[in-house]
């Protein structure tokens, strides 16, 4: 059978780096087709000469047999291609309905024809089988709603050829199974969808054939997903064989570090207690809105306590502003890097040594040779790549800039406490397995560290006692060898009734 | 072609640009290199110069401050009546600094304290302390008792003029304080991402109300030696500062978004300004045609940097 999207022998280069070499392969009509790599594979380079934002140096794009010479992102949209991206591209204070005609409202001489507007699009949602009232302002709705509302955008401009983006990195588990039974449907009207994603499960809960990309080559085709295995894929997209990438080792643990007693706050209305141990490592698993950031933003003193204490070695400590926690030995890697973790458009060298300066310039005078040498230390240390400390942090990897925030924390001084929220979300495999191999080693000197996770597997794979959380309240706490993916999960899962009204509760929230 | 195109778009093309325009204007302008115009033109920049300099940490910082036009012109009415009251020209300056810290401090609190856009509150001191030069003077001028006073802008050292000479100190300091100190380093890291330079430890409340605190100080400086130098105590003085020294920063690279600053930049800018002002006196251009061509400086200075940034995105 013919091939609806094909590359051919696509080369792409950036000054410095070959972001894509000779990439072809093709996807049948109405498959959906797993594209997979780790950051800098070169995924997000073939999506943006996909969608049209960059054009390719060598090699073409063909559609349903026509060649593409697109050279704007309106070119590949009148071919019927678009992209969705992570960060969605609805206008929050218009509804459903506007958001999906923006660009071309129906009517005449510049009045809108309302009835019009909301009709089609109602019909429309229904036909694709997506339950949102298109009167609906799009700021009101949730995450997964949200990205319904984009396909459905799509759909209505008769896309052929869908890309999505990570598409499930902010939805909930069920938020995403509402997306996969959309997915299906979409697929039964033979469009094309390229999913990107980091995740294996949904790799293999929804594609019909996949490609592997590693250093911009392509590492795998796989027309078929009958006969492969999770391993293969991960071998494929690293290159090397990972028999155990969580590599867990046993640790003997020292007295009491951290006691957080009875802390609650806006965010956080039932109180919560905790304690860590030197060199153990906790982890604080549940759903998306299950309050564990929330939490660890009291303890650190990055949101306002209303109540509760907090103790490092048994010693009540002032946590009430971040520089407080830091002074008192508690950092926090926060969850979502971008807008909480790194500074854009400075060095990693600045970004590294934020907070740690302080403590080496004499009145406030700053050295800039221990400044060099400490970022170059835990460059090498940390194995961050990038050809210099003076690079702006934004043109790293996620796992790269992971890398400086903890090279941040490792560079300050009387650090007891780490707090590390998503330590891998969007990292890719590789360098996934050398952050728990920093975590390991900084919890075999002592540290006691809190990891706080919604991948249930990576909380198992890497923590010596689990706390689940569950709508604001700690339920439930396992130790290593109790550790059970069921009776976890089952923890986990607010009751039956609540399920439903879980998306709007979120909506609440935010 | 394309070493060219490096050049003008790299980290210092302004300055090659200014380099290049300097060396055309040196030689096609007459009495333009002459000791005197020099020093004319430096006097002529000396309070954009001075202010520009606080400007540059507001505006890294991801601030804005629209009230220095008012604060200039207050602390120099305080300067002098101050002086003329007590008959002591430090107390007069001690006031002014004092009164300039002040604004400063109140711009500062309400904007980070009390989280209220810096645009709208300064927008608000600017036409209060405007209004309190002059409530204090009854809108009049306020002529100098002791001849004293003058000799802050009149003295020279080493034939320099004084107010040259505290422009040059303060580009020292505060180009030293924004590279080489934590106050700077932070100041840039909380305009490159507030959030989480809190969450990094940086006390960003704090830094911010000290930033605008020594925006006013260094105001109050600036206004004294205007004062001096008009001989007198204008309520109506440097209306419209605000915009030329917002424009000499943006001119010198700093980014309105926060996170980039160069003290280099801002005095480049500085001296565009000054420079493009003094060749149209030179060559009798009316003053109503300045505007124009200041105005199309700043659009030709952003265009370039937007062209910057660009280029570099893509890389």
């Amino acid at each position: 059978m013919q091939d609806f999207l094909e590359f051919k022998t696509i080369s792409k280069g950036y000054p410095g780096v070959q972001a894509l070499a000779d990439i072809s392969f093709g996807v049948r009509k109405g498959a959906v087709h797993g594209l997979m790599g780790e950051n800098g594979a070169g995924k997000s380079t073939l999506i943006r000469l996909l969608s049209g934002d960059q054009s390719a140096d060598t090699g073409e794009i063909v559609i349903g047999g026509t060649v593409q010479h697109y050279r704007s992102v309106r070119d590949a949209f009148d071919a019927g291609v678009i992209v969705i991206h992570q960060e969605l591209q609805l206008v929050p204070e218009l509804s459903v309905a506007e958001n999906l005609w923006l660009g071309r409202f129906p009517g005449k001489a510049g009045v809108i024809d309302r009835r019009k507007l909301l009709d089609v699009v109602r019909q429309k949602l229904v036909e694709i089988g997506i339950d949102v009232d298109p009167a609906a302002k799009v700021a009101t709705l949730s995450l997964g709603a949200r990205q319904m509302v984009e396909i459905a955008k799509a759909i209505m401009a008769d896309a052929r050829v869908i890309a999505l983006d990570e598409p499930t990195s902010s939805l909930s588990s069920r938020e995403s199974e509402i997306l996969f039974a959309l997915i299906d449907r979409l697929r039964a009207q033979g469009v094309v969808i390229l999913y990107v994603s980091h995740r294996l499960d949904e790799i293999f809960r929804l594609c019909d054939s996949m490609t592997v990309l590693r250093d911009g080559k392509l590492a795998a085709h796989h027309p078929q997903m009958t006969d492969i295995t999770r391993d293969q894929i991960i071998s494929e997209m690293v290159g090397r064989e990972i028999s155990n990438i969580w590599g867990w080792r046993g640790r003997e643990f020292g007295p009491e570090r951290l006691k957080v007693e009875r802390i609650s706050g806006a965010k956080l209305g039932h109180p919560a207690s905790f304690s860590v141990r030197q060199g153990q490592i906790l982890g604080f698993f549940g759903l998306v809105g299950a309050g564990r950031s929330e939490l660890m933003r009291l303890v650190y003193g990055a949101d306002n306590r209303a109540q509760g204490s907090v103790l490092v070695d048994g010693t009540a400590v002032r946590a009430d502003s971040p520089s407080h926690s830091i002074r008192s030995g508690i950092v926090l890697c926060p969850e979502d890097r971008k807008f909480d973790g790194i500074v854009q458009g400075r060095s990693i060298e600045e970004n590294m040594t934020l907070s740690s300066r302080r403590h080496f310039s004499p009145f406030g005078i700053t050295q800039p040779k221990k400044e060099a040498e400490l970022a170059e230390t835990f460059i090498a240390k940390l194995r961050v790549r990038t050809p210099s400390r003076k690079q702006d942090i934004i043109n790293l990897s996620g796992g790269n800039q992971q890398k400086v925030i903890l090279g941040r924390w490792l560079s300050e001084q009387g650090v007891k406490v780490l707090i590390i929220d998503e330590p891998t979300r969007g990292i890719d495999v590789g360098a996934k397995s050398e952050i728990y191999e920093i975590l390991y080693d900084l919890a075999a000197q002592g540290m006691a560290i809190v990891v706080l996770s919604s991948e249930l597997p990576e909380v198992m794979g890497i923590t010596d006692h689990i706390m689940v959380m569950c709508q604001g309240r700690i339920v439930a706490d396992f130790e290593r060898d109790e550790f059970d993916e069921r009776r976890i999960l089952a923890a986990a899962l607010p009751d039956i009734t609540s399920v439903s009204e879980l998306p709007s509760e979120q909506v609440q929230q935010q | 072609m394309t070493s060219l195109k490096k050049l003008l778009l790299g980290e210092q093309g302004l300055v090659v640009l200014f380099a290049v325009a300097f060396f055309i204007v040196s030689l096609t302008v007459p009495n333009f290199l002459t000791e005197r115009n020099m020093l004319g033109l430096l006097q002529s920049v000396v309070t954009i110069g001075i202010v520009a300099c606080t400007m540059m940490f507001c505006l890294a910082s991801r601030d804005f401050d629209l009230s220095v036009g008012s604060t200039v012109a207050f602390s120099g009415m305080v300067a002098v009546m101050a002086s003329n009251a007590t008959g002591s020209i430090p107390l007069g300056i001690l006031a002014a600094l004092a009164c300039g810290s002040a604004v400063g401090l109140v711009n500062g609190l309400v904007i980070a304290r009390f989280r209220i856009n810096a645009l709208i509150t300064t927008l608000a001191t600017m036409q209060i302390v405007r209004g309190l030069a002059l409530i204090s003077s009854d809108g009049r001028a306020v002529g100098i008792n002791d001849p004293g006073f003058y000799q802050l802008a009149l003295s020279r050292f080493l034939g320099v003029p004084t107010p040259i000479w505290v422009m040059l100190v303060a580009f020292i300091i505060f180009g030293f304080l924004l590279n080489r100190t934590v106050f700077g380093k932070n100041t840039l890291a909380i305009g490159g991402n507030p959030e989480a330079s809190r969450l990094a430890g940086v006390n960003v409340v704090n830094m911010r109300v000290w930033i605008f605190m020594l925006q006013g100080l260094v105001c109050a400086v600036a206004g004294i030696l205007l004062a001096s130098r008009i001989t007198s105590g204008q309520p109506n003085a440097a209306t419209g500062l605000e915009l030329s020294v917002i424009s000499a920063c943006v001119l010198g690279g700093v980014s309105l978004a926060g996170g980039r600053a160069a003290m280099s930049g801002v005095i480049v800018g500085v001296l565009i300004m000054g420079i493009a002002e003094n060749v149209m006196n030179l060559l009798n251009i009316q003053a109503f045609y300045q505007y124009v061509v200041r105005g199309l400086i700043l659009l030709l200075a952003v265009l370039l940097d937007n062209l910057r940034s660009s280029a570099a995105g893509r890389r």
